[in-house]
């Protein structure tokens, strides 16, 4: 079925308390800071952004490795933040990630075969041959040869190594799948293998992905919807087209404009933002981008901006316009 | 005459497992005020060739060379009291990752003097002064509190400047930038690249960028200069590269790039570059190419003309086509 929203969430929120030493009150980290998005069965949103804006606690969060601090995680129209820690574990099995680091993700003293199993040693009662046959059906969907069940993770290479990380996602059979940089440690011509993967899967299994990346180019190509994010907000979100071809929020124009373009024959006008991503301890008052942004207003240091529709996208900014 | 030369450079290290050459016969000139850019992937042997250029290689590794001269000097025979004089003041580098670059145990304002000490023979207040100096050309805000600062005080990107002032310090003549960008988020690296080629046009040095970005390449180099399994498989202005590559390989890998493709399946290349131990016989790319024949997995291929792109191909590609190819020749009888 499609268009069916199998992840919806609302507000989401995560703060961490940060000590600042014995003398001090902790300080509050506000990581992720609102994000509303939904995902649809076998449609890619990819999250956008610099580091420390939150992309990688907005996985967690998904993943149900962590709690939110507010706001509401439905899954399969269940709100995640209600149920206990036995009832969260059911829908372990529903959201699986993939991790960005191939040489870490993987215990070197194991067998592919067994890291394969174990997802489902945990959370089946499957007998050993039945787990054995799953693992092998999975080493073939993702691309690899039988023989590597017995192998180790040493014995490949970053682009296999990622390929196994995805069919260990995968052995539990989940709607979702949380893709954290998965191909940015990955040189460009095995890249593209790693891609084409993730959507013959996607179109096989119908999966949801929730993309996250840092790499525009990758993105453009891979997503269906994209959500821009800065500081622990998203500033834009909309579909892939609009946020690309008519960025509404200054930041997004500045990130499209820094990205560098393989054609040397494009004329480029690069906007360089000044300055540095401020500290996420002492964020900016008001709209966190306005010390960077060069269309500041005298209301932007003072009010934060709320998301409100500009053109097709949803944008949180006080100066943008259709 | 170049102020970069070198000639048919190779690297080998010692492993458990025998010799194993990572740099394979690589020819660079560098003109002043060049900027020559070396993408590959990772195992290429970009880096590695420069390191033995500034002498940097632990023993296992084995340099030869024919010719490897910098501003008429000879890099081979020189003594290292020589080479040390030009390595950090004439002659000098950016490494990947700002933050394990630095010295943590020590402020950046000593770190930063230290080349001027040494080369320059500079005292205190002179070093401080030009210390200060170069935090500002480099776009450091308050440059006198940073002088204090020590490295884990500072950002990615803040760091990354700091390198490039050490770099620049002592007016190199020859910049060598390796990876600069690549552990730094998409914004900052548009400051450091539009910040390195400020610096290049000022100071009129030679910039070698080593980099696996082609986005990087397309916006930034002049020549460009593409490296697999320690070869130089081609040699091209970057517009020619981009528009009309001449190695298979450089074809694949452009095609390859999410941007450039229109599919949702992208052409990706199948295999993997190869390692020590199943390095093929003639052609390095010939088990990943699309058109590889008997002769590519037998014989290693020469070097073409500087009009097909120094291509180190058997059959160059000419506007996508492979020249003197069987297939090709008989669709064309």
């Amino acid at each position: 079925m499609k268009n069916e929203i199998v992840l919806q969430a609302q507000n989401l929120a995560r703060h961490y308390d940060v000590s600042r030493g014995a003398f001090k009150s902790p300080a509050v980290v506000k990581a992720l800071d609102g994000a509303t998005f939904n995902l649809q069965r076998g449609k890619t949103l990819a999250v956008v952004g610099e580091s420390g804006c939150g992309k990688s606690t907005l996985a967690r969060l998904v993943t149900l490795i962590e709690r939110p601090t507010s706001g509401s995680l439905n899954i399969g129209g269940v709100d995640m933040a209600k149920l206990s820690d036995n009832e969260r574990r059911k829908y372990h099995k529903r959201v699986q990630i993939v991790f960005q680091d191939p040489y870490g993700s993987l215990n070197p003293r194991q067998k592919i075969g067994h890291a394969l199993e174990e997802p489902l040693l945990v959370n089946t009662t499957q007998s050993k041959a039945e787990r054995e046959k799953a693992a092998r059906d999975m080493l073939a969907l993702v691309g690899l040869r039988p023989e590597h069940y017995d192998r180790y993770p040493h014995m490949f290479s970053g682009g296999q190594r990622q390929r196994i990380a995805v069919a260990r996602a995968l052995m539990l059979d989940p709607e979702i799948l949380v893709l954290d940089e998965p191909v940015s440690a990955l040189d460009v011509s095995i890249q593209a293998q790693i891609l084409n993967l993730l959507v013959e899967l996607q179109e096989r299994l119908e999966l949801a992905y929730l993309f996250i990346s840092h790499d525009l180019s990758v993105v453009h190509h891979i997503a269906d919807e994209v959500m821009v994010m800065y500081l622990g907000v998203p500033v834009e979100s909309g579909s892939r087209d609009t946020v690309f071809e008519d960025p509404k929020h200054p930041y997004t124009q500045a990130l499209l404009s820094a990205t560098p373009v393989a054609d040397p024959f494009k004329e480029k006008r690069r906007i360089v933002l000044k300055g540095e991503l401020p500290s996420p301890m002492n964020p900016p008052s008001g709209c966190t981008f306005h010390p960077r942004c060069s269309y500041k207003i005298d209301v932007c240091p003072k009010v934060k901006p709320e998301i409100r529709t500009v053109g097709q996208s949803l944008v949180a900014c006080h100066v943008a316009k259709e | 005459m170049p102020l970069l030369e070198i000639q048919n450079l190779s690297v080998s290290f010692l492993t458990a497992g025998g010799q194993f050459k990572a740099v394979d016969g690589v020819t660079l000139n560098v003109e002043p005020g060049d900027i020559v850019s070396i993408v590959g992937e990772s195992g290429s042997g970009k880096s590695v060739a420069m390191l033995a250029l500034m002498g940097l290689l632990p023993w296992t590794a084995t340099v030869t060379a024919d010719v490897l001269r910098f501003d008429g000097k000879d890099m081979l025979t020189m003594d290292k009291k020589t080479r040390r004089s030009i390595v950090g003041s004439e002659m000098t580098m950016i490494f990947q990752e700002p933050m394990t670059s630095l010295n943590p145990c020590f402020t950046v304002g000593f770190q930063l003097t230290e080349s001027l000490k040494v080369h320059k023979n500079m005292d205190r207040r002179a070093c401080n002064a030009r210390a200060l100096e170069l935090l500002e050309l480099v776009g450091i805000p308050e440059p006198q509190k940073r002088l204090s600062a020590f490295p884990h005080q500072l950002s990615g990107g803040m760091s990354q400047r700091v390198m490039i002032a050490m770099a620049i310090s002592c007016n190199p003549r020859l910049l060598i930038a390796d990876e600069p960008t690549t552990a730094l988020d998409v914004t900052i690296q548009a400051q450091i690249l539009d910040l390195l080629l400020k610096l290049q046009k000022e100071q009129d040095m030679s910039l070698i960028l080593i980099t696996h970005d082609m986005g990087v390449v397309a916006e930034t180099a002049e020549r460009v200069v593409v490296q697999y399994a320690g070869q130089q498989v081609e040699k091209q202005e970057v517009r020619g590269l981009f528009s009309n590559p001449h190695h298979p390989y450089t074809s694949a890998l452009l095609a390859s790039l999410p941007e450039r493709s229109q599919a949702r399946k992208l052409p990706s290349i199948p295999g993997v570059v190869p390692g020590q131990f199943d390095r093929p016989e003639g052609c390095l790319f010939s088990p990943r190419c699309s058109f590889a024949t008997e002769l590519c997995r037998t014989t290693p291929p020469k070097v073409a003309s500087h009009e097909m792109g120094r291509a180190l191909c058997h059959y160059p590609l000419a506007e996508g086509l492979p020249v003197g190819h069987p297939e090709n020749r008989e669709a064309a009888a």
